[in-house]
């Protein structure tokens, strides 16, 4: 299975581009699948108490669930909710939990607040995007679709208000993961890395999260001066316009009025390019920026997983030498403490090898999936951007062509 | 950094103005130019078949300065006041590639060797891009002189084409003389022209108010083209940057996963390449013809409103020496002389309106021409490169499609 991104163009109607992850089928593996979406954005109740409800629409044939199409209301903190149980379960066992977005207060309290102006429609249209994405990422995920936390959270009609939401977010989790490399900055004894496939793959996930941060930098430059450019042409073709009412000779003057008409219509294509290059493009890299958090993540609590078993050695070991100690005395009572303590330990001992030995087979096939789905998912992104470059590229032959008779028409 | 000179400058866009440099009695160019540090040193090349010139065909260096002081000479000349003097060439401004140039020292540090390559080759492609500007620029002034009845006579054009030693010496003593008298009067022109002599030809009345207005419009529209154009280069600028991005990216890709690599390294390819050389190509082609074509004409525009401004001093002087003509009749003092003085000032009037009607219904129609020759080419660039990025960009997708 893959996820790839589709874009939808309305260059008139609707101010921003609608766009949607679809699973397809892997060839020759399950026919499975599930396609979610966010849509209808709903300002419910007033003042510093509203909040956004969105409608989350499941279309599906998987047999997981009661229905094939059903639709509920999800606010914000739902969507954390749901990522705080998935990764309380799975991160500590090496599951690649993908982050919910991001929390805003500035965006959200403009939103409250009641402000209708079109940045606060933007913020919107970002946030339901991004948690469609996350919705997606997450069923794609062929153990966490079966957890009954997602399959209560997409079928629900109630869900209990998820509290203590601070802690869940992908900074939240960054968090986690810093304080866990803290810790393993602390550990006194190396890990012995027998395992170099680790290493090296831990590097690469450094390297990766440098480079992604850097592009996405370079992006986000890229949308911000597209939209300069819309907002300098549409400037432009008013100073045309009133050029062409000035202009006495005839001919000319409904040139430079056409000339007014195309470059506003080039603003347009310029806004709908931006918007392309902000969710084909812009979006995909922040995405990844933050799922690799979580990758790095996951290879942290190996780490902590492997500290848990080397800290119950140790204790084993210091047990043995009491024990060793006690032969000695004549303290039947604390012997067969200490005998029953080791025991326990022994237990534990060779409990924390099975979860180091587990955690570390999950991440070698999570890692695994996560990159063939990257790579998938790079591709497409990079196809469709590509598209929306060559769209582009059409609408402007088509206006340029267009225009062309009416300058040869001067005389 | 040091900008190497050209050998010979590639002439690609001489059409700001049109049909000049037709008449072979008397061609001019500039073939080459030279630029060290910010100046710019011209080779300003003449054929001609004219007697009043001592040779066929010769060339001679010029500056900036040189251009500038034969343009305040023209201004200057009475014999010319009705006549519309192309505009001055403005001065070559190296400003914005230099400041890249500064930011791309200091930033040379945090970027990779291929990123600091790749920006130089921009910026020396920019730096070229204003020096091919520039000499246009100059070129058309002269041939705008070259292509006139009156001013392609002017003694000092002579001078300035064929003089072959340095003409700096000139330009100090004409600075004595005139001292720019003209100069400082037409900068309150406008206040003069509104608050208004009395107009009683219609053509003037409805020049100076079509002329007034347009100005102001064209002003305000190649402050707008300027800004467009400018996004239009950041954008590039942003790809090539992104490029640069990518391929990092693209290198610490491990080999295992093959098609990344290579899909990066196709997309990183064709950013770098295509979009770049195209995108930045129609910065630069919109800028010459759209920005350049408005920036001129307004320039063009001043000149039409400050012969319309001489001719109404022209008139005020007129009607002051009608009225000093009625006193000097009303105390019969010096009558003979006020009324040769006002014969002379009418004689003056009647001159400059006659040549000053010529000169503006001939400025009607050649602005027309050029900007209909300039739009044209514009559409007809514009849709060229569309269409080149267009393909490029569909070999592009069918080719990561296909893997």
């Amino acid at each position: 299975m893959f996820v790839h991104l589709s874009a939808f163009y309305s260059y008139r109607s609707l101010p921003f581009c609608r766009f949607f992850l679809q699973i397809e089928e892997e060839e020759g593996g399950d026919s499975f699948d599930i396609h979610i979406s966010v849509s209808d954005p709903e300002k419910v109740g007033d003042g510093m108490n509203a909040y956004m409800a969105y409608k989350v629409t499941t279309k599906t044939s998987v047999a997981l669930f009661r229905q094939r199409d059903f639709s509920v209301k999800r606010r914000f903190s739902d969507f954390l909710g749901l990522h705080s149980k998935l990764a309380s379960k799975y991160l500590h066992i090496g599951y690649i939990v993908p982050p919910a977005p991001e929390k805003s207060i500035v965006g959200m309290t403009k939103v409250k607040v009641g402000k209708e102006d079109q940045s606060s429609n933007e913020f919107v249209e970002r946030r339901r995007s991004a948690l469609e994405r996350y919705l997606m990422r997450t069923v794609k995920h062929p153990i966490l679709l079966k957890d009954p936390d997602v399959l209560q959270f997409l079928e629900s009609s109630e869900l209990p208000r998820a509290v203590n939401t601070q802690a869940l977010s992908s900074a939240g989790i960054l968090r986690m993961v810093n304080k866990a490399a803290e810790a393993v900055n602390k550990m006194t004894i190396k890990m012995n890395e027998s395992d170099a496939w680790f290493e090296e793959k831990q590097q690469h996930f450094e390297n990766l999260d440098a480079q992604l941060r850097k592009l996405h930098a370079s992006v986000e430059c890229l949308v911000c001066h597209r939209k300069e450019l819309s907002v300098n042409t549409a400037q432009f073709a008013k100073s045309a316009a009133m050029l062409g009412n000035s202009e006495d000779h005839t001919a000319l003057s409904r040139a430079l009025s056409q000339l007014a008409e195309v470059e506003e219509k080039i603003d347009q294509l310029h806004q709908d390019q931006a918007n392309a290059d902000f969710y084909l493009f812009s979006e995909l890299l922040g995405d990844y920026v933050r799922l690799i958090s979580a990758v790095k993540g996951v290879f942290d609590q190996r780490m902590k997983t492997w500290q848990k078993w080397q800290d119950s050695q140790m204790l084993l070991q210091k047990k043995r030498e009491a024990e060793a100690k006690l032969q000695f005395t004549n303290k039947p009572d604390k012997l067969q403490q200490t005998k029953d303590e080791i025991k326990e330990l022994e237990g534990r001992v060779q409990q924390g090898e099975r979860d180091f030995e587990q955690i570390s087979k999950t991440i070698r096939k999570e890692v695994s999936r996560f990159e063939k789905d990257r790579v998938k998912d790079f591709k497409m992104s990079i196809v469709k951007y590509l598209e929306s470059l060559v769209q582009t590229q059409q609408q402007l032959i088509k206006y340029w062509e267009a225009f062309l008779p009416e300058a040869k028409a001067i005389s | 950094f040091q900008f190497i000179g050209i050998e010979h400058v590639v002439k690609t866009l001489r059409s700001v103005s049109v049909d000049l440099n037709n008449d072979a009695s008397l061609l001019i160019d500039i073939p080459d130019a030279l630029c060290e540090r910010d100046k710019v040193k011209f080779t300003v090349h003449t054929k001609t078949t004219l007697s009043s010139f001592q040779k066929p065909e010769f060339s001679v260096p010029r500056q900036h300065e040189d251009f500038i002081w034969l343009h305040d000479t023209l201004v200057e000349t009475e014999d010319y006041a009705g006549l519309i003097i192309p505009p001055a060439p403005p001065k070559p401004d190296f400003e914005s590639p230099r400041e890249k140039m500064h930011k791309l020292g200091e930033g040379e540090a945090t970027m990779t060797k291929e990123e600091y390559t790749k920006m130089k080759q921009e910026l020396e492609a920019e730096y070229l891009a204003v020096f091919k500007k520039t000499v246009q620029v100059h070129e058309v002034f002269l041939q705008r002189l070259s292509s006139h009845p009156v001013l392609s006579k002017d003694r000092n054009f002579q001078i300035f084409l064929e003089y072959d030693q340095d003409l700096s010496v000139r330009r100090k003593n004409a600075k004595e003389m005139f001292g720019g008298f003209f100069k400082n009067m037409v900068k309150s022109a406008d206040e003069v022209l509104i608050a208004g002599v009395k107009e009683v030809d219609d053509f003037f009345e409805q020049e100076k108010t079509f002329l007034l207005d347009y100005f102001s419009k064209i002003k305000e529209a190649t402050a707008k083209a300027e800004k467009m154009t400018r996004s239009h280069k950041n954008i590039a600028d942003d790809y090539i940057r992104l490029s640069a991005t990518l391929n990092s990216l693209s290198a610490e890709e491990s080999t295992n996963y093959y098609i990344i690599k290579f899909c990066l390294k196709l997309f990183q390819n064709f950013l770098r390449v295509c979009l770049k050389k195209v995108e930045g190509r129609v910065a630069s082609d919109e800028e010459l013809k759209l920005t350049e074509l408005l920036r001129y004409y307004m320039r063009d525009i001043q000149a039409a409103k400050d012969l319309l401004y001489r001719r109404a001093r022209a008139l005020a002087d007129y009607e002051n020496s009608n009225k000093a003509l009625d006193k000097a009749r009303l105390k019969g003092k010096d009558v003979s002389q006020a009324e040769e003085h006002q014969k002379r000032c009418l004689q003056k009037f009647d001159t400059l309106s006659e040549s000053g009607k010529k000169e503006l219904t001939n400025f009607k129609a050649r602005r027309v021409v050029a900007f209909r020759k300039n739009l044209v080419e514009m559409a007809e660039l514009e849709v060229k490169h569309a269409k080149n990025n267009m393909t490029l960009l569909q070999g592009c997708i069918e080719l990561l499609s296909g893997n």
